[in-house]
């Protein structure tokens, strides 16, 4: 945030007013042509090949492609073995150009809108792309705002101006921004303005802008509030005219639109591991090839070239007379042959399984996307996948990382108690009428309110006592406090009053004034509107602010305050304040902020101290309810004071470097001495579903923690209230304000509870995995709950139930900065809930990367804003909420959906499909490669170790693109081992992700076992049955081509759950279309192959070959599955069986297990 | 008549009508009504829409109308007042309901229960055991008769020089053999040629030959692949015709078969494949320089037939799969009695000492399911076998060890309750 604070005076941009030509002379600013676009028309072609080269599967495929153009080692003709190649780069290509068709579309749509701008002294239209920095624009209302401009004047004479600025942030609420009065009065039009605008250099904050005007010798500073950005729209405003000072590529809102960090999934992370070993069998294939044809050439050394087969050299007549033909001695032969093998042997590592997984994983967010039960219909937002590569992470998910306000909660807030002057008052709701007496309930009805023509939308209860308190004509302490209280409510805030037009509705049952007038408040925090609403329920209703003053209704009484000074809500200090001057030209500062900031600049007197302690009662009271508390103060500022702060104030607010630095230190100096008006308490909802979401993810094993900026106590409440900590938990509370408080701390909590240290436990874990085969599930409890099990002999725990630990963020940066560290990774492992209050941003990530450091356990975060981005990041996987504070949590995250709750669908029941699909998907690949490549090469053994195919190029290329690539896609797509209401049912289901079920280098293993024994099968049933026979090469090759497809589709078709039309209609085609290819290539008469289908489809050894060559390679699959089926079945399949078989019995947790009667 | 006058809701109709008259005429006293409107874009003025319509006016019966309607013009109306009209009404994004975008697609969800699990074992056992019996019958009754004759037909003399004695053009290649029929071999009788650790199916070999050349004669000089063989003495202008190391190699041993003194006649034609004679061999491919080179690989064609014709190079050229492999050499079409002796003048011309390649000739029967081929029915056997064992083993797996299905016991958590 201070990054434009360090602006160097060469890095200032200087633009003239309205004279674009001086402003570009010395330096051309980029105009505001945009281009998102990537290619053009030209460099398509060499730029697409040059970025799709970047892959390093594509460099092999080019490596083999041009390997096999070198004439010892041609295996297959020249244009066969460019087909894979061309055919990824085509289908990407023509993907890429797509996108960026449409992105070119756009681009101009966009360049050539249309926006009035002063030209030779009239507002004429110009085309977007046109418009350059400098130039002054005029923008009517509702239209968008093409560049970065800072405003010089608005309609509203005072320089107001509303925009929306939902495509940037996202944010729904009207912003103000100012034009400055020194140039509001300015007329634009025929009239030559002369004006230097100073301002840093483009940059991406969004948040902050410095700069300072220079009109007719005066300076005028210029802030964040004085810009408007491009893709913001204007409202509420007729016109607004602004200098351009950022164009095109440079504004903020394209600065901004930068991609989030790609991140890769951990499935495709183990599959690499195996993908080595596949490079292994490669290479042992290849070298068994090449040291056979080394001793094959060295025993026939002497034959060669009289041996009809082979032949070494040409005749002695003739053009070469004796010279070798293509034989280059027997090291080279060796050597050629082992890289001819590797051509022939290169889909062993599966290449089209990246394209695959990409296409499966576009189908999978399709899917996910479409869920009906992910949409939320009050912010009308779907399920977005952000981010392409990790669809199956989400199945494996151990940490949930959840911030609490606007994901847990919903981020509505509302006014529900208030300590004034010490005295503790609640918002009865007007129904709840049990001390109603004929006085309150008439104070109670907004009666007063509305008869002064103003009302708000939403309705507050109000309390009586309080409102009495407000009404009673005496004066004194209390009175005055209860008055500064509401003002502070109604001024210190930055909140907007919109009035509009009244819907005439009669509920309250009030009559209703002609002139009443609705008022709508616009603010940047919730928590702030719901504020002004409450002091507006109480009579001080907030109806007017421009730069200068605001007004506020004060029970009818139009009070008209001057603000002398604003300083900004910030992170550091935690509170903002206002200046204000009143009619009577006191000055007062108001102040709200939260408890800790505040309670430290108190006035310390015996009267405050009381105050104060009263009033600490009173909040402690409120965060253990669960509210979110500010507290309120306010002092007179006089004289000398007053002057120090002025001047200071003006500084600071018109300097160009460190300005937010200076600012602070002006706020400093007057929020001092305050004296304590009361507190707030502020009731933040909980969304819908997040108890049952919480008790579900808990239940699939999951861990959640909450990372949450607020206090403790309130952070307390919510967990307790989510459900997220119990009764029975032991609650350990870390709070140190020192490094050694915290480390004893720590210590302290890990004797009591028994927490080994991190080497033990891994110990003891290995121990365990030992005895996995039997005690799986032991493994798994005790993973999920991390808690060391009875058998660790701890009395201790015995006694005691599970775990909680309840960090603050001041503890945490003595923790996450020293070697405390694992200390706390040990504890906090050993907790079944973690809870991190007070803490910043970056403690966040560095929490999130505490444990994604230290284990391999999958991480997700989940959050709504700008506060989560860095966590959201920092994790695998990264959520965001579509909520109330802004795009920016969504825009950094991997998914983002609308709801909390959505969080059990997406993990439990897509997460789940996702992993289950995508783990089958790899493993089927590596086995549809492999056994084709096995295959080849029992046959290369008996063919003296040369690198023929039985198959034809054309077949050995379409195997793994055209023959076996659709069923495989669509399987990952549309497979499912159990319906969503199963998995919701039993959360438990989820663990096989953890236990990694899906994919492990065991079923690796088992796999390639499986694949050697029918390869072994597929070349040995044709060698057998054919042996000494009359059958030719390419009818052994057609025969082998169509079985091996038949084979590998009949193994997919064996392990799919679910059969829909498509996945029928793609495995059976696959396998007419192979044949179809077979027919189409056997009649091509130039072919060596000519004929062969249709003579070979008359014998019945083909068809009895194929029949045999299936059910033998398959059987020991089936067997064995079968096998494993009764004797150590899976969860899932068990919960498949129930779900299938329709038999209703109950299988919740261990604890709560019945058997049914039936 | 009617007239009417409306200005509707925009919220409910995008077009509002501005005007609408309906008026009755007659035209050549047939009743017809006419009508015209004009509605009215609200987004730009220059759109507004007339439409003139006729249509008939029958008190019953169906109405015919011809209508008119200007062009819609919305492209385009006014830059920089598209942002003008107010927002359309913000679209709901809630995905659609289908059954294909939730997932719920009908399908058939198979699980491997006992039941099934027994019966494909069953099936496959029913399935193969008759097949395999099937095909030991068939391969019963086929009658083979092999012959190694490459060392018997050598001369002691040459014993261990096997490849100067069919290099020598003085020595007698004439070998003649002798075998008993030992089962009635019914017409036709099929003569193969065995070789052995021939590697017909070597890379190098396979690929040298032009398809293209032995197809069409315009491609006589399409050589290129079949170096060394490609045309004589190196010069370009006379390619060999056909070129290549499988046709240089061709097998020319020859066999004459007789019956005690009656000369049995070996039928050589239709012994290759239709679609070879017929399209890929050229009817107008004559050889040319043919075994014309110092080193005569094999056999010689006849120049005055065309490839097509020439069987014995075609059935040549289908290069076998494996290593040992048989090729037709011709038929008989007259039945062997049992015990019957037959007579084999061999013409021992084809040199296979020099790689240690063994030679056979076989007389064979064919039944349905082809030469002899104990595989397939030994293999159906075994399989069907090994499948019936399965069964059963299954059946007492599941009587001895039953689970019942989708018991929620069995899952892990149920299984160790104090695993927490």
């Amino acid at each position: 945030m201070q990054l434009d604070n360090n602006l160097v005076r060469d890095n200032v941009r200087l633009i003239y007013i309205d004279d674009s030509q001086r402003t570009n002379e010395e330096y051309e600013f980029t105009g505001n042509e945009i281009t998102t676009s990537k290619y053009t028309v030209i460099n398509f072609l060499p730029k697409n090949l040059f970025i799709q080269f970047h892959r390093v599967a594509y460099i092999y495929f080019l490596v083999i492609a041009a390997l096999n153009q070198l004439p010892p080692l041609a295996v297959f003709g020249r244009t066969v073995s460019l087909f894979p190649l061309l055919f990824v780069l085509t289908v990407t290509a023509i993907k890429d150009g797509y996108e960026d068709w449409r992105r070119h579309r756009s681009d101009r749509n966009e360049n050539n809108k249309e926006s009035l701008v002063l030209q030779s002294g009239k507002f004429q239209l110009k085309r977007w792309k046109d418009i350059r920095v400098g130039e002054v624009v005029k923008i009517c209302v509702d239209e968008t705002i093409p560049c970065d401009m800072v405003l010089l004047r608005t309609s509203d004479p005072s320089g107001v101006a509303y925009i929306q600025t939902m495509n940037l942030d996202g944010e729904s609420n009207l912003k103000t921004r100012y034009a400055r009065q020194e140039t509001s009065l300015m007329s634009f039009e025929g009239g030559l303005t002369s004006g230097v605008i100073r301002c840093e250099q483009p940059n991406r904050n969004i948040y902050e802008f410095t700069a300072n005007m220079e009109l007719n010798v005066h300076k005028v500073s210029l802030s964040q509030s004085n810009i408007i950005l491009r893709g913001c729209q204007v409202k509420n405003t007729e016109w607004v005219v602004g200098v351009v000072v950022y164009a095109g590529q440079e504004t903020k809102a394209m600065l901004n639109s930068a991609v989030s960090p790609s991140k890769r999934s951990r499935l495709e992370q183990a599959m690499n591991k195996e993908t080595i070993w596949l490079s292994v069998f490669l290479f042992i294939l290849c070298l068994v090839v090449a040291i056979g044809m080394c001793l094959w050439l060295m025993r026939h050394q002497m034959q060669i070239d009289t041996l009809p087969y082979y032949r070494k050299s040409y005749l002695i007549k003739g053009k070469f007379p004796g010279k070798p033909y293509k034989y280059y001695g027997i090291p080279m032969e060796t050597f050629f042959a082992f890289l001819s093998s590797i051509i022939v042997f290169q889909i062993m590592i599966p290449i089209s399984l990246y394209i695959t997984m990409e296409l499966v994983r576009l189908g999978q967010s399709y899917f996910m996307i479409e869920d009906k039960h992910m949409y939320d219909s009050s912010t009308n937002s779907r399920f977005q996948c952000r981010s392409l590569n990790i669809n199956e992470d989400l199945g494996q998910i151990r940490y949930v990382f959840s911030d609490k306000t606007g994901t847990l909660t919903e981020n509505k807030m509302e006014f529900r108690r208030a300590t004034v002057f010490g005295k503790h008052y609640r918002n009865s709701s007007v129904v709840d009428g049990t001390t109603k007496d004929t006085e309150t309930a008439e104070l109670t009805k907004p009666t007063p309110l509305s008869s002064k023509g103003r009302k708000l939308k939403s309705d507050i209860a109000v309390d009586a006592q309080l409102m009495g308190l407000l009404h009673k004509g005496l004066d004194g302490s209390e009175k005055i406090s209860a008055h500064e209280f509401f003002l502070t409510l109604a001024a210190c805030n930055t909140v907007i009053p919109i009035p509009s037009q009244t819907t005439s509705e009669g509920s309250m049952g009030t009559e209703i004034h002609e002139d009443l007038e609705a008022i709508d408040y616009q603010g940047e925090s919730p928590d702030e509107e719901a504020l002004v609403a409450a002091a507006c329920a109480y009579g001080y209703i907030l109806f007017e602010r421009t730069s200068g003053h605001i007004a506020v209704d004060v029970n009818g009484e139009k009070l008209r305050l001057d603000v002398l000074g604003l300083h900004e809500f910030d992170s550091v200090r935690k509170r903002m304040s206002v200046v204000i001057r009143f009619p009577n030209n006191d000055v007062k500062v108001l102040v709200k902020g939260a408890d800790t900031s505040m309670l430290s600049i108190l006035r310390e007197d015996r009267e405050n101290d009381d105050l104060s302690l009263i009033t600490q009662r009173h909040l402690n009271e409120y965060s253990s309810e669960g509210l979110r508390t500010l507290v309120l103060a306010a002092r007179d500022l006089e004289g000398e004071e007053l002057e120090e702060w002025q001047s200071m104030y003006e500084d600071a607010s018109t300097s160009l470097a460190d300005r937010s630095l200076k600012l602070r230190q002006t706020a400093s100096l007057v929020e001092s001495n305050l004296c304590l008006l009361g507190a707030t308490g502020i009731e933040d909802k909980l969304q819908e579903g997040v108890p049952e979401t919480i008790e579900s993810l808990r239940q699939a094993g999951i861990k959640v923690w909450v990372l949450t900026g607020d206090k403790q106590e309130t952070a307390i409440s919510i967990a307790l209230s989510c459900k997220l900590l119990t009764g029975d938990m032991h609650q350990i509370i870390i709070n140190g304000t020192s490094e050694s408080e915290c480390k004893m701390l720590l210590s302290e909590a890990k004797a009591k509870y028994g927490v080994k240290c991190g080497g033990f436990r891994t110990q003891s874990f290995k121990l365990k995995k030992g005895a996995e085969s039997d005690f799986v599930d032991v493994l798994a409890e005790s993973k999920l709950s991390n808690l060391p099990t009875e058998d660790d002999g701890n009395p201790e725990l015995t006694m005691g139930g599970p775990l909680a630990l309840i960090i603050d963020g001041n503890s945490l940066v003595y923790i996450l900065e020293r070697d405390l560290e694992s200390e706390l990774f040990d504890l906090a492992t050993s907790c079944r809930v973690v809870l991190c209050c007070r803490v910043a941003p970056l403690q966040k990530a560095g929490i999130v990367d505490l444990i994604k450091s230290r284990t391999d356990d999958m991480t997700l975060a989940i959050g709504d804003g700008a506060n989560d981005v860095s966590m959201i990041q920092m994790a695998d996987v990264g959520v965001g909420i579509c909520g109330q504070e802004g795009r920016q949590a969504v825009m950094a995250s991997d998914f983002a959906m609308g709801q909390f709750r959505f969080l059990k669908r997406l993990l439990l029941v897509h997460g789940h499909w996702n992993y289950q699909r995508m783990g089958y998907l790899v493993l089927y690949n590596f086995y549809r490669n492999a056994v084709f490549v096995f295959m080849l090469f029992w046959y290369i053994l008996c063919a003296a170790f040369s690198t023929t195919s039985a198959l034809t190029d054309w077949s050995s290329v379409f195997y793994s693109v055209i023959y076996t690539s659709i069923p495989t896609i669509v399987v990952g797509i549309m497979d499912k081992d159990l319906s969503h209401k199963t998995l919701l049912q039993y959360p438990k289901l989820y663990e096989a992700g953890h236990r990694q079920e899906g994919y492990n280098s065991y079923l690796f293993w088992i796999m390639m076992a499986d694949t050697i024994w029918q390869s072994l099968v597929l070349f040995c049933v044709p060698r057998l049955a054919f042996k000494e026979s009359t059958i030719d090469i390419w009818s052994m090759g057609s025969l082998w081509t169509v079985a091996v497809v038949i084979l590998v589709n009949i193994h997919l078709a064996m392990d799919i759950q679910r059969w829909v039309l498509y996945t029928h209609i793609s495995i059976w085609g696959s396998v007419i279309m192979t044949y179809a290819c077979v027919v189409v290539l056997d009649s091509i008469p130039v072919f060596p192959n000519y004929g062969t289908i249709y003579e070979l489809a008359k014998q019945p050894t083909y068809w009895f070959s194929i029949l045999l060559i299936i059910v033998i390679a398959l059987l020991p699959r089936f067997t064995i599955k079968a096998l494993h089926r009764i004797f150590r079945p899976s969860d899932i399949q068990i919960a498949r069986e129930a779900e299938i078989l329709r038999k209703r019995r109950f299988f919740y947790g261990s604890r709560l297990f019945w058997r049914s009667t039936s | 008549m009617k007239l009417s006058l409306k200005l509707e809701d925009q919220q409910q109709n995008q077009n509002p009508i501005l005007f609408k008259a309906k008026i009755p005429i007659a035209v050549f006293g047939l009743p017809f009504l006419s009508a015209f409107s004009a509605t009215h874009h609200h987004a730009a003025a220059a759109s507004d829409k007339l439409s003139l319509s006729l249509r008939t006016h029958f008190p019953t019966g169906p109405s015919l109308k011809l209508s008119y309607n200007t062009p819609t013009t919305t492209a385009n109306s006014g830059a920089g007042k598209m942002d003008t009209s107010p927002k359309p009404k913000s679209k709901s994004k809630k995905p659609k309901y289908s059954r294909f975008t939730q997932q719920e697609l009908p399908a058939w969800k198979p699980i491997l229960t006992p039941g099934w699990v027994i019966a494909s074992f069953v099936a496959v056992a029913i399935l193969f055991i008759p097949a395999g019996l099937l095909c030991l019958s068939a391969s019963e009754r086929v009658v083979e008769i092999v012959d190694r004759y490459d060392d018997e037909c050598l001369p002691d003399s040459y014993s261990n020089k096997g490849d100067s004695f069919i290099q020598s053009k003085d020595t007698n290649k004439t070998c003649v053999r002798t075998m008993k029929v030992p089962r009635k071999m019914t017409a036709p009788v099929f003569i193969y040629y065995q070789l052995d650790n021939f590697y017909q199916n070597h890379r190098r070999y396979v690929k040298s030959r032009s398809d293209k050349q032995l197809r069409d004669r315009s491609y006589a000089d399409e050589t290129r692949d079949c170096k060394p063989e490609d045309n004589l003495d190196g010069d370009e202008n006379e390619p060999i015709i056909p070129c290549g190391l499988v046709a240089w190699s061709l097998f020319n041993d020859t066999y004459k078969l007789s019956k005690g003194n009656k000369v049995l006649d070996i039928n050589k034609k239709d012994i290759a494949w239709k679609s070879d004679t017929e399209i890929k061999f050229g009817s107008d491919v004559y050889p040319k320089n043919f075994q014309k080179g110092e080193l005569i690989g094999g056999g010689e064609l006849d120049e005055t037939k065309p490839l097509s014709e020439q069987e014995d190079l075609i059935v040549w050229m289908r290069t076998a799969a494996l290593p040992n492999f048989r090729k037709l050499y011709g038929k008989i079409y007259s039945d062997l009695e049992a015990n019957e002796t037959i007579t084999i003048v061999i013409q021992n011309n084809y040199n296979t000492y020099e790689f240690g390649g063994e030679k056979r000739v076989v007389l064979s029967t064919m039944s349905w399911l082809g030469g002899k081929n104990d595989f397939f029915g030994i293999a159906f056997l075994t399989i069907g076998g090994i499948c019936l064992f399965m069964a059963i083993n299954f059946i007492l797996l599941y009587v001895c060890k039953p689970r019942p299905l989708g018991d929620p016991s069995y899952l892990s958590w149920n299984r160790n309750p104090n695993g927490l």
